[in-house]
């Protein structure tokens, strides 16, 4: 089965850089979130991460906690998200990728999530609180949907470890730039790049930073070291410090820049 | 304290039947396999063992009496009652048997900062008395409907230098106390262990706080053969996450004519949908790093939970009682707030021990079933905790019942 993360990464190859925009699903309303896409698109980003609200977020920074418990609040749910795919999969016209926690998917069943995720469209899926010897049922059933299970390394992952994860993976390596949860973060020390590099030169799937990235120099400065950035947080607040729909245009502005840095950005 | 016995759970990748597990940010397994090599090694050198006993003897006051409860066992005409008196070790309840042994786990690790979670203020209490003991820094997260509740122990913890951290989030109750924990050790696990007082969590967690709880049950075992000559007819204890139940049930694992009984917080009634009753109304899902039964909405989302007990107001529960469950090893049974509430009194009155209200709950499942049990059955009720905490609740409560 083609899985439209694959075709990206291939495209892309060298210089180019895939940005993962992600925002929290049904936040601040599921209405809101048909302009959001849209907008997202067309700033040119290369994949849609959409965050399924959970209870308890424990990977989760205060940023995405609010988001969450928002969306929550106004009754969102993994089955809505899907219906809402389902429903505007011909609109999104990059690949799509689910965050959600492991209640939930258990919650809807795994094989029930599994076939309606493949049918809306739902290309790749990532768990916060699993790791890959919890996931081995789960995975077996997405792949057989030609859904992507994408795996995370931290910086605490030892090496042999780190080896291992990354053979476990699909459609990409998530990593996780520093320990902690999600969040906007002023600055990337040096170990993180080297980190990175080193990272890329194990895996065999492509590398994709996340946590703390939050500007198009941060981009700048780590396009060297991998093969896509996963911006999340910012945007959340750039959505609540600007109320829907009047923080459309300044998202358009802001990933606009991001996606040029990735795309065509000189920076090592 | 005796070794961990090997034909016993959980397996090696955590699993007690289909419970446990590590469902946990990847940030977290590095750390959490270097705790599993760190409490193996440690448990199998007898210097640490050692230390760990020294300071449960001469520290928190170990071993704690089983007291026959005559005159409340013929006040609800029922079986015989002995009650194994957490209540009485250092800090209040039982959970300074594992604050103790994980601080000195901590220590063993290289940690130079503990942070715990709590609801009830127990295990913080615990712990920050702990630290101090062995000169750890300590913080301590707490839910601030907790705070409110428990203001006692607050001010203890404050006392023995630890910073008590309010959380906001969510139901401000322990369950929200545990993700903020869980998000502070995922930043800071470099420097800091995380000093779980539930047997909950991620493996090796349930097994590490089944292991320092076991010295309840091991000095119970011990105890009642000696004043009775005989083994319980049944084990009976409250059930929140699970420490002071499992501690005393699993010495007894092997023993199958000696019935467990776990007591689940019944809160206003398991029909009303406002309780903490994991077990009885709960479904099996993921939360806090293991699988076991959770209190959840149809989509997945965890329940808010009520009890009258701080301690016990959590809707999940550790995965070795939801092995129990499955298996059919122990029996579960919830009370509600104002059975609870009937067990504070009576005890109160008839033997002069004011327990806590987490306790309470299982003193009320004796008082609500005695007829139930034969006058001949010995039971051995764990008193984890004591009441002095709860007095200023369990007042307001009245009064506004009379009001």
């Amino acid at each position: 089965m083609k899985n439209g993360i694959d075709s990206l990464f291939k495209k892309n190859g060298g210089r180019r850089k895939a940005l993962i925009a992600y925002l929290t699903a049904g936040y601040p309303s599921l209405n809101a979130q048909r302009a959001l896409v849209k907008t997202l698109i067309n700033s040119d980003i290369d994949i849609l991460e959409l965050g399924v609200p959970f209870s308890d977020p424990i990977a989760d920074g205060p940023t995405i906690q609010y988001s969450s418990h928002e969306a929550l609040m106004k009754g969102i749910s993994l089955h809505k998200i899907i219906e809402w795919l389902t429903r505007f999969k011909r609109e999104i016209t990059v690949p799509v990728v689910l965050m959600s926690y492991m209640n939930p998917i258990l919650s809807y069943g795994i094989d029930a999530f599994s076939r309606d995720a493949q049918k809306a469209g739902v290309s790749g899926l990532i768990i916060p609180d699993s790791i890959p010897e919890e996931n081995k049922e789960i995975k077996k059933v997405l792949e057989r949907r030609g859904i992507h299970l994408i795996a995370l390394v931290a910086p605490t992952t030892p090496e042999k470890r780190l080896r291992w994860v990354s053979t476990k993976t699909a459609g990409f390596l998530y990593a996780v730039s520093v320990a902690g949860v999600t969040g906007a973060r002023k600055n990337i020390s040096p170990q993180t790049k080297r980190w990175l590099s080193h990272l890329r030169s194990v895996s065999p799937s492509p590398v994709c930073v996340g946590f703390g990235i939050s500007t198009k120099d941060h981009i700048a400065s780590l396009r060297g070291s991998v093969d896509g950035f996963i911006v999340g947080s910012a945007l959340i607040e750039l959505i609540r410090n600007n109320r829907f729909p009047k923080c459309l245009g300044k998202l358009k502005t802001f990933v606009s820049t991001l996606s040029k840095e990735c795309h065509y950005g000189r920076g090592k | 304290m005796k070794i961990y016995k090997k034909n016993q759970l959980p397996d090696k990748n955590g699993y007690f039947g289909p419970f446990g597990g590590r469902f946990v940010p990847e940030t977290l397994v590095g750390p959490l396999n270097e705790i599993e090599r760190g409490f193996k090694a440690a448990i199998k050198s007898a210097s640490f063992r050692k230390e760990v006993n020294d300071y449960l003897t001469s520290y928190a006051g170990r071993p704690t009496e089983l007291f026959e409860a005559r005159r409340f066992s013929s006040a609800i005409r029922g079986p015989r009652i002995f009650l194994k008196r957490e209540d009485l070790a250092h800090t209040g309840s039982h959970k300074i048997n594992n604050a103790i042994g994980q601080c000195l786990l901590a220590k063993r690790l290289g940690k130079k900062r503990v942070i715990a979670e709590t609801g009830a203020g127990q295990h913080g209490v615990a712990t920050a008395s702990a630290a101090a003991l062995l000169g750890l820094k300590c913080a301590v997260y707490m839910g601030e409907e907790d705070i409110r509740r428990q203001a006692l122990n607050v001010f203890r913890m404050k006392l023995l230098g630890a910073e008590v951290i309010p959380v906001s989030s969510g139901t401000r109750t322990l369950k929200d106390a545990i993700n903020e924990a869980m998000r502070d050790w995922v930043t800071n696990v470099r420097t800091t262990f995380y000093c779980i007082g539930s047997a909950i969590g991620a493996h090796p967690y349930p097994l590490i706080v089944k292991y320092f709880q076991s010295v309840i049950g091991n000095e119970a075992k011990r105890q009642i053969l000696k004043a009775t000559g005989r083994l319980p007819s049944a084990l009976v204890a409250c059930v929140g996450g699970g420490s002071n139940s499992i501690g005393l049930f699993a010495p007894f694992y092997f023993d199958k004519k000696v019935r467990f009984i776990g007591v689940e917080a019944g809160g206003r009634g398991i029909s009303s949908g406002e309780h903490a009753a994991s077990i009885l109304g709960g479904r099996v899902g993921v939360l806090h790093g293991t699988k076991s039964y959770i209190l959840q909405d149809s989509n997945g989302q965890v329940a808010a939970t009520h009890s009258v007990s701080a301690g016990l107001d959590y809707p999940g529960v550790g995965p070795e009682h939801a092995f129990f469950k499955w298996s059919g090893r122990a029996d579960y049974a919830a009370v509600t707030d104002s059975v609870a509430l009937e067990g504070f009194r009576v005890l109160s009155e008839t033997e002069g021990i004011i327990p806590a209200l987490e306790s309470s709950h299982a003193i009320g499942y004796v008082l609500k079933n005695a007829r139930r049990f034969k006058k001949t059955d010995i039971l051995v009720l764990c008193l984890s905790g004591r009441g002095d905490k709860d007095v200023d609740e369990v007042e307001r409560i009245l009064k506004a019942r009379t009001s």
